[in-house]
């Protein structure tokens, strides 16, 4: 163990490398100049009462968060489904079946928007609104659901339920109450990791919303503003305080859930 | 509902048909429609229903999709060239990281080592892109920091707006994913087969390339193939990171559907970028198709 450490400096070194655009964003947000360059001249939180009061950006905001929660809630439902499918005897094309629906895994995500896009737009005639960016995300949130749910349910003795079958419930009561517990910590991370997919996503929502722009596509029409930049620091921070917690508070129920089902922890969402 | 209570793999159907329906409808259907509209064309606002190939035979035959020119390459070649260099670099960058996590790491710390990989990959795709804008841009962080280093007198100009920019960017953003299917193949590896070949008088560098590299192929792959496929896709990276002059792929689609309004031309674009995708992917998997087999 002793011996490596050239691996130990290259892995300290690589950590820098993958922090150190989240690590400047709070240095420049807080910063009070407009130009975004060193060195600093002094600490100021003009951006953010400044975020505090521009009208579209609230909106903007309002609408990420009604897509992403519809998103989080269908793509669960869907993926708690699948992996639950996924454990119980096999039927012929069931492997086929569950396969298709992880393919957005390996599909790049603009074919999936201009696919959906023209669906939406030739073939069905609707308006773009904030519902046709919800039924995208769920395609794309689906597989992640299902690869955090496989594990809740693969870990998870099947003889629970026999058992209390066997002592009179039904089987929807066997599942609400002995399976649903112990795969609550899953499905609490699945929520929350479809929620954070969802509200990061770009490409998808810049072709498929509607008059009301989501929050990273507002921000995007921020970019090309040179005197917006420490706006969009500011709201950075923000985003990346919100989704580090909620990836503490997903990786918190992960683990719980595998320890529950008294498996050993082998680390990791995906 | 008799056959639900005696048989499990009804059961099992009727809960794969929710995710099911759901992937038909919202995926194979569209998938199917961007076929369909690549064989009509753009007349004007409307869209012209008569089958025809004239979309693919405009890709194919103009020098801008594929052929390109003495001075520029074409944009698929390019694309492709941009997305495998990312690809190289990024899984090159990442299997020490991985083989770190997996060998070095005590047991007890490998999840919060690889909680701390995920974290960055979680955070604001759109806002990282932008901030390596500013690290590598003309006042950037990285130009600011050598000049005040004394090291260079004047910025360098070749940090941003062109290819470089680019794959670092991109080799950031990806580097979980490459971590993580690698990661897991080497979890896989049986520890004693490590000793064997010690015991039989391999050092343990020999030991690294003849017994952990060949195993930890299958999770090699994924990765390349992860990373390879998403990239293909990407047009925020080259939008922000090449200004207005380079274009890949991606952007030319973007361009297609949301500012030149010709649907058919982006949908057979598509098309053509899937299949290469398709093709290189395929031939990566044939070549490895040696060690692949072993696993299986």
């Amino acid at each position: 163990m002793r011996r490596a450490w050239g691996l130990r400096t290259y892995a300290i070194i690589y950590l820098v490398f993958l922090y150190a655009p989240i690590l400047l964003l709070p240095l420049f947000a807080f910063n009070d100049a407009a130009i975004i360059a060193f060195p600093l001249t002094g600490f100021s939180t003009r951006w953010f009462e400044q975020l505090w009061t521009t009208q579209a950006l609230h909106q903007a905001l309002r609408n990420s968060l009604f897509i992403a929660s519809i998103t989080a809630i269908l793509a669960t439902l869907l993926g708690t489904c699948a992996a639950r499918a996924g454990t119980m005897p096999s039927f012929p094309g069931k492997r086929g079946a569950l396969g298709f629906v992880m393919l957005p895994l390996v599909l790049p995500e603009i074919v999936i928007a201009v696919a959906l896009l023209i669906v939406v737009r030739q073939v069905l005639d609707l308006n773009l609104s904030n519902w046709t960016v919800i039924a995208a995300h769920t395609v794309i949130c689906i597989p992640f659901s299902i690869a955090i749910l496989n594990g809740a349910f693969q870990n998870l003795d099947p003889s629970f339920e026999e058992a209390a079958m066997d002592l009179g419930e039904t089987r929807w009561g066997a599942f609400r109450l002995v399976t649903l517990p112990l795969v609550l910590p899953g499905i609490i991370s699945s929520l929350l990791i479809c929620f954070i997919i969802s509200l990061d996503d770009f490409v998808i929502a810049q072709f498929l919303t509607g008059s009301n722009p989501t929050m990273p596509v507002y921000i995007y029409g921020l970019t090309r503003f040179v005197d917006a930049l420490p706006l969009i620091m500011a709201l950075g921070t923000i985003l990346v305080t919100i989704s580090i917690t909620l990836l503490i508070i997903a990786e918190y129920f992960r683990r719980r859930g595998v320890a529950r089902a008294g498996f050993k922890d082998t680390g990791g969402f995906l | 509902m008799g056959i639900f209570a005696t048989s499990p793999k009804a059961r099992a159907a009727a809960l794969v048909a929710p995710p099911l329906i759901y992937s038909l409808l919202l995926l194979a259907f569209p998938l199917v429609a961007i076929v369909v509209i690549s064989f009509w064309t753009q007349s004007g606002l409307n869209l012209d229903r008569t089958f025809t190939t004239a979309n693919y035979r405009e890709i194919f035959s103009g020098p801008i999709y594929i052929w390109g020119n003495a001075n520029r390459w074409g944009v698929l070649p390019l694309s492709i060239f941009v997305s495998a260099t990312v690809t190289l670099i990024t899984v090159a960058l990442a299997y020490p990281i991985a083989y770190f996590v997996s060998f070095v790491v005590a047991p007890e710390r490998k999840s919060l080592w690889l909680f701390l990989i995920t974290i960055p990959f979680w955070t604001s795709y759109l806002i990282r892109v932008f901030l390596w804008k500013v690290i590598l841009g003309y006042n950037g962080v990285v130009n600011t920091g050598l000049i005040e280093l004394g090291i260079i007198q004047e910025p360098l100009n070749v940090l941003l707006y062109n290819l470089n920019s680019v794959i670092i960017t991109l080799a950031h953003a990806y580097a979980v994913f490459a971590i993580l299917p690698i990661y897991v193949a080497l979890e896989k590896i049986d520890r004693s087969l490590l000793e064997a070949s010690q015991d039989l008088g391999e050092n343990r560098f020999t030991t690294f390339l003849r017994v952990t590299l060949p195993l930890s192929v299958p999770g090699i792959v994924g990765a390349v193939l992860i990373v390879f496929i998403p990239t293909i896709g990407d047009y925020v990276t080259p939008e922000l990171m090449l200004g207005s002059g380079g274009r890949l792929m991606s952007n030319v689609i973007q361009t297609q559907f949301l500012q030149l309004n010709n649907w058919p031309l982006g949908a057979a674009l598509s098309i053509i970028t899937m299949l290469a995708v398709g093709i290189v992917s395929l031939l990566f998997i044939l070549l490895n198709r040696r060690w692949l087999r072993g696993r299986a």
